[in-house]
């Protein structure tokens, strides 16, 4: 069968994503720049089609916490905001990690700090990355850097969510959300029974306590710190699975590089051109993009650095978040640098391309 | 020692046990409100028959363990989020009966807006708020319902409304809302409140279950610990302080 194909910016093709994979609910409170997620939302009226919930929450507290109440009776449920409206809601990230339950997380990141600005920016990296709250956890992490990938994630997201009972964060950025291109679409996808909800998710969702099985309780309080400790511990040991299993990332003419250049979502984008100007000036020049920001692609840019990379440059929309998990995988064996403009400024190909030999290349 | 014969036989019962309470000991103090209402919870699910179909919201406090007591399902909600989370819950589950138990510092203090704004929805979920007054759980501080003149551990000379403002009805508020349809005040310290207490409580379940809206039932509780007092002294300065500050009975519906 032929696949739909239309043009679309990034914001709607997340509403359009949402309601394709099959996805029960999304809660979530107006902020730019990706208000048009809920806005697509409600003018396709999903509830309508395939009975997917839309509701406008009164704050990103409240949403994150209706996203914590459907997520704990094993819906498949997500939100969207931006930085500020995630910092709100970065509470409930701990509890969802803390109870084991999964959920989508999209941000469409702006300037910050504080109240910021509302043009595209990285400066989420950590937040997204070390966890972002309280407690000894990690959202798994996803970059889109096109708005295909924001459609394509959508879907992934879910899947990780479910296979690793944790939060997944799409961390997109206010280019990717706003611009347009095309995306093919995927076919509607059924949203899950009652009775699928049951089989698949037994031995812990809240479906209600039937005379057999015992009651099901979604909670991250403990009171005894060994059981704590031990509960902590397998948290751990997921995150490990995570990092062993579901690393992804792309490279750009890196065969025969001796400069890497490392950079995630729109910046990868704008960082394919400093690739070709350099090349075209003589220089081996490649691009490693990590697609999955946690996991980190620690394995393979130590793997560059071990076969003779002679530097990396790390360029965020930033002032250097990322350029720490690049200097941990380099462990000392190249030089590491941090290019990055921030507030909502955007490095253009040439910036980063003079960065590139005043910082690494002619130093 | 004469030897003792059980003499209680299935067909002498009058009352026993609600089947949903499980065995675990409660934590609360003697003199507690909480046991009593947990109780009653349990009885109107078992006499409704929707033990399958209830999803209970706990909240943090002193009843953050409720969830050890009732053999139903249980979420445990972040602080004062009980209501989002159980609004989540109920818009996903339309045929489940979900229902949210919360102290007055969850529900009127950091969790206003939660509270105000599923209210003003009209989710269709029932409330049962515990007002004793004080934090239990923490150690006896200052909660939005503390009396003028009250002491606790951070208003140690008395609530002085100059210094920590001032207590609220946040039940006459709710009431105002147009999404509540049933808004009630009760207590638990005699046996003719519990009865009272627990047809509230029935009624604000068969609200929920019938989409009329939601059911706001506060129960005006002690806590002799967090008082510092005796269980009977507690129950007395509940009725000759807390309950004229916030009377007994239907507010709405």
């Amino acid at each position: 069968m032929k696949k739909e194909v239309r043009l679309m910016k990034g914001n709607e093709v997340l509403a359009e994503a949402a309601i394709r994979c099959g996805a029960d609910a999304y809660f979530g409170y107006p902020i730019t720049p990706q208000s048009e997620v809920m806005e697509t939302l409600m003018e396709l009226q999903p509830w309508e089609t395939t009975g997917m919930v839309v509701l406008q929450a009164e704050s990103e507290v409240a949403a994150i916490n209706m996203v914590y109440g459907a997520a704990s009776t094993g819906k498949r449920v997500l939100t969207s905001s931006s930085s500020p409206g995630v910092s709100l809601m970065s509470e409930g990230f701990s509890y969802l990690a803390g109870a084991e339950l999964p959920c989508v997380v999209i941000n469409v990141t702006r300037g910050g700090p504080g109240l910021g600005t509302i043009q595209p920016s990285q400066s989420d990296y950590f937040q997204a990355t070390k966890g972002g709250a309280h407690g000894d956890f990690h959202l798994i992490t996803l970059a889109p850097s096109s708005v295909q990938e924001m459609h394509d994630f959508v879907f992934d997201a879910f899947e990780l969510a479910f296979k690793y009972r944790n939060p997944v964060m799409i961390l997109s950025d206010g280019v990717i959300g706003q611009m347009m291109e095309k995306v093919v679409l995927a076919d509607q996808r059924p949203r899950r029974t009652e009775a699928e909800v049951i089989a698949a998710e037994k031995d812990w969702a809240l479906t209600g306590k039937t005379a057999d099985r015992e009651e099901h309780v979604i909670t991250s309080l403990e009171l005894d710190p060994y059981a704590q400790e031990r509960f902590n511990e397998k948290l751990i040991a997921k995150y490990n699975k995570v990092r062993e299993n579901e690393v992804r990332y792309e490279t750009y003419k890196t065969e025969d590089a001796d400069y890497i250049i490392v950079a995630f979502g729109s910046a990868a984008r704008i960082c394919t051109m400093t690739v070709d100007m350099a090349r075209e000036a003589g220089y081996k020049v490649g691009l490693i993009r990590p697609i999955t920001l946690f996991p980190f692609p620690t394995k393979a840019i130590a793997e560059m650095a071990a076969k003779g990379a002679k530097g990396f440059l790390s360029a965020e929309l930033n002032h250097g978040q990322m350029v720490e998990d690049v200097r941990l995988a380099v462990n000392g064996k190249a030089p590491v640098e941090h290019y990055g403009r921030s507030g909502g400024a955007v490095f253009s190909p040439d910036e980063v391309y003079n960065a590139l030999l005043t910082k690494i290349i002619k130093k | 020692m004469a030897e003792l014969e059980v003499q209680i036989k299935e067909e002498n019962l009058v009352y026993r046990k609600s089947p949903l309470l499980t065995d675990k000991i409660m934590h609360y103090c003697p003199g507690c409100s909480h046991g009593t209402v947990h109780k009653l919870v349990a009885e109107v699910i078992d006499e409704l028959g929707i033990q399958e179909k209830t999803i209970g919201v706990s909240p943090v406090g002193c009843s953050v363990f409720a969830y050890n007591y009732l053999h139903i399902d249980w979420s445990q909600a972040a602080h004062g989020r009980a209501c989002a989370v159980a609004t989540g819950i109920k818009r996903t589950n339309p045929d489940k009966m979900v229902f949210t138990y919360q102290g007055d510092g969850d529900l009127a203090a950091i969790g206003t807006a939660e509270t105000i704004h599923a209210c003003n929805r009209g989710e269709n979920i029932a409330v049962i708020f515990i007002n004793n007054a004080i934090y239990g759980m923490t150690g006896g501080q200052m909660a939005p319902t503390t009396l003028i003149g009250m002491k606790t551990a951070t208003s140690p000379y008395g609530r002085d409304p100059k210094i920590h403002g001032f207590p609220y009805k946040i039940a006459d508020i709710v009431s105002q809302l147009s999404g509540t349809c049933y808004v009630t005040r009760q207590s638990v310290h005699t046996p003719a409140a519990v009865r009272k207490t627990k047809a509230a409580i029935k009624k604000a379940f068969e609200n929920a279950m019938a989409g009329k809206g939601l059911s706001f039932v506060e129960v005006v509780s002690t806590c002799n610990s967090g008082w510092k007092m005796s269980p009977v002294d507690a129950n007395k300065w509940m009725e000759e302080n807390l309950v004229p500050f916030y009377p007994l009975g239907d507010i709405k519906g």
